[in-house]
């Protein structure tokens, strides 16, 4: 395939460089973190039937410090385009780069929550965050603050010995957050993040989750199926329809980034999920 | 990255704005402050619930009852078999058989002794062995057999779990292999052990090594394949996040692989080792292995008054052995896995 680099296509080579130090708050910027281009997935028919298109010619991406959604109804794709986009599916055809640079695998630079939480069950709190980070070769005195720091972050501090078996859905997903926001990655991904869990939680969940997002600017994609979550929550998303999977539109949400839960009753909220649902319908 | 530079107030404020998390999600309140340690959660995992004596005879009463009954149904309807050695004995006999070898096992440590005292140095006694040296050759036949057994079943378990093609290349052998008595195997075992071993080391005799074989090939399937399920049971997500984290297949084994298998392992061990303590008696009977099973073949080709009675109290002895082995395997289960928090 003939893709022109990232760099010639948005006309800029130096990219935001979120690790640096400085405490200015940062703006979604113009600078794309992840870009998919002609993404394609192809699974061989089930008994030697017709191929199954799964993704056809997917293109998108997210800029820097955005919160992004991936919002279709069950079966569209959406969670095959994350996991291409996370390494641990191949595309038949297309490209996913991060930073200008090429997806080959699964990473963490590309940190991915899921939606059974997907813990160690045997390891407690603060080495399931701080597990990935020994992986990666970090010193001790490194890791301990690091952990630390999340810990606070996600408002887990006083079960940091607790082992995931004795925390509720919603603190076991907040766990999970934090793992992955451990090695420092480019992108978060998040797989339906809030699926497993009863409508309360899951409400409070998303209120944390923007607070997150606001206080720590960390760019990230998510994939859900509910709309006023994908509304609620992102500054952009894509509607994804199916058979084959396939983006039918971009949509740039009309809200600032501070907003609370009283956006739900905009008008403007409501016209907007009323034209999504139309379209998933 | 900017994680860094948020402040704690921030984050404290970030769990502030959604409504009291402990209000939403009501297990919290359950969840303790810090984790105990795994001897802890390993000694509250053997408390009883409530240790009142009321408790405690509500609990017992159906066991006492049954072996009440049971003695009773034996001690009326045993002196009505009559066999060529005479009545078969009852629950009373059967206990005076224990004394009796209780009572051999102090002479024969006598014996033992007064010949140390009196014998040159560097002769060997080598008086009959008594009940006790015949239970603890048995223990360590069954402990060396259980012990290859899962040296070789754990590995080749794991291999075949994670295998597809590994898995389909042994399972028809372990399908036909599994069934086999262990009295099909002794001859074969005894040949090739004959053929192999030729030193003479008092403690590797031949008939201990042929009885551990038995008892490995006999034990090895329940391990073999509990571990190859548990390898499969690995969460697919959790592998996936041994796979984001880019894993090296050691760190995966040991961090993701092994500790998931870790309860399917101890329970294949446990039934590995059941089968390996029933199956060492036909072993010793036939290897002349000097265990208990060889006493109970003695007793039997003997044919005295008293044998039946002594065979009767070894088949007890032989049950409670493997009871307390049973209980000890759950309690290492348990330890072990307190230990690792599976």
């Amino acid at each position: 395939m003939n893709v022109p680099s990232i760099a010639s296509q948005t006309g800029t080579t130096d990219l935001v460089d979120i690790t640096s130090d400085d405490n200015e708050p940062k703006h979604a910027g113009d600078s794309q973190k992840l870009r998919c281009a002609g993404v394609k997935k192809t699974f061989k028919g089930a008994g030697g039937g017709p191929a199954v298109e799964a993704l056809s010619g997917v293109d998108l991406y997210v800029r820097d410090n955005e919160l992004v959604s991936l919002l279709g109804t069950s079966g569209c794709g959406k969670s095959t385009l994350l996991n291409i986009i996370g390494g641990l599916e191949t595309a038949s055809e297309g490209l996913v780069e991060v930073d200008g640079e090429q997806v080959v695998g699964p990473g963490p630079d590309r940190g991915m929550v899921f939606q059974n939480y997907s813990l160690f069950p045997w390891k407690s709190v603060r080495k399931n965050i701080s597990f990935g980070l020994e992986v990666a070769g970090w010193g001790k005195s490194d890791r301990v603050e690091r952990v630390n720091d999340l810990l606070g972050v996600v408002g887990l501090s006083e079960f940091a010995e607790a082992l995931p078996r004795e925390l509720s859905g919603g603190m076991r997903q907040r766990v999970a957050i934090a793992r992955a926001l451990a090695p420092e990655p480019d992108i978060l991904l998040l797989d339906e993040p809030f699926g497993a869990l009863d409508a309360h939680t899951r409400r409070s969940l998303q209120e944390f989750l923007l607070t997150l997002w606001q206080r720590t600017r960390v760019t990230i994609l998510m994939v859900t199926h509910d709309v006023d979550e994908a509304i609620y929550l992102s500054q952009r998303l894509y509607v994804m329809q199916s058979h084959p999977g396939r983006i039918a539109e971009e949509i740039e949400v009309p809200f600032g980034e501070s907003r609370g839960p009283m956006v739900k009753r905009d008008q403007r909220f409501l016209d907007l999920r009323d034209s999504i649902e139309d379209q998933l319908r | 990255m900017s994680l860094e530079t948020v402040p704690e107030e921030i984050a404290d404020e970030s769990v502030g704005i959604s409504p009291s998390f402990d209000e939403v999600e009501p297990e919290s309140d359950e969840a303790p402050e810090s984790k105990p340690n795994f001897v802890q959660r390993f000694i509250e995992s053997k408390k009883p619930t409530k240790d009142t004596p009321k408790n405690f005879l509500k609990a017992f009463w159906p066991p006492v009852l049954g072996i009440v009954v049971f003695l009773v149904l034996w001690a009326v309807l045993a002196p009505r078999v009559e066999t060529s050695l005479g009545e078969l004995p009852g629950p009373v006999e059967v206990l005076q058989a224990g004394g009796d070898l209780y009572d051999e096992y102090q002479a024969s440590n006598e014996a033992k002794a007064e010949f140390v005292r009196t014998a040159p140095a560097g002769t060997i006694y080598t008086g009959p062995p008594t009940f006790l040296d015949q239970i603890l050759t048995s223990l360590r036949t069954v402990g060396f057999g259980f012990l290859i057994a899962t040296l070789i079943a754990v590995p080749v378990g794991l291999l075949s779990g994670l295998s597809d093609t590994f898995q389909r290349a042994i399972n028809p052998l372990v399908q036909i292999f599994r069934p086999v008595s262990p009295v099909a195997w002794l001859p074969i075992v005894t040949y090739i052990v004959s053929a192999v071993v030729t030193g003479d080391d008092p403690f590797l005799a031949k008939s201990f090594i042929n009885a551990a074989m038995v008892v490995t090939l006999c034990s090895l399937w329940p391990t073999l394949l509990n571990t190859a399920v548990g390898a499969q049971s690995v969460d697919k997500d959790l592998l996936n996040v041994g796979e984001v984290l880019r894993l090296t297949p050691i760190q995966k084994l040991r961090q993701l692989i092994l500790p998931s298998a870790l309860p399917y392992i101890f329970t294949g061990m446990r039934i590995s080792l059941g089968i390996g303590w029933m199956v060492l008696i036909a072993a010793e009977l036939l290897a002349q292995n000097p265990g208990l099973g060889k006493f109970v073949w003695d007793e039997f080709q003997g044919g005295s008054s008293e044998s039946i009675a002594r065979i009767m109290f070894s088949v007890f002895v032989i049950g409670f052995i493997g009871f307390i082995l049973d209980r000890l395997m759950g309690v290492a289960e348990k330890f072990v896995r307190a230990s690792q928090g599976v």
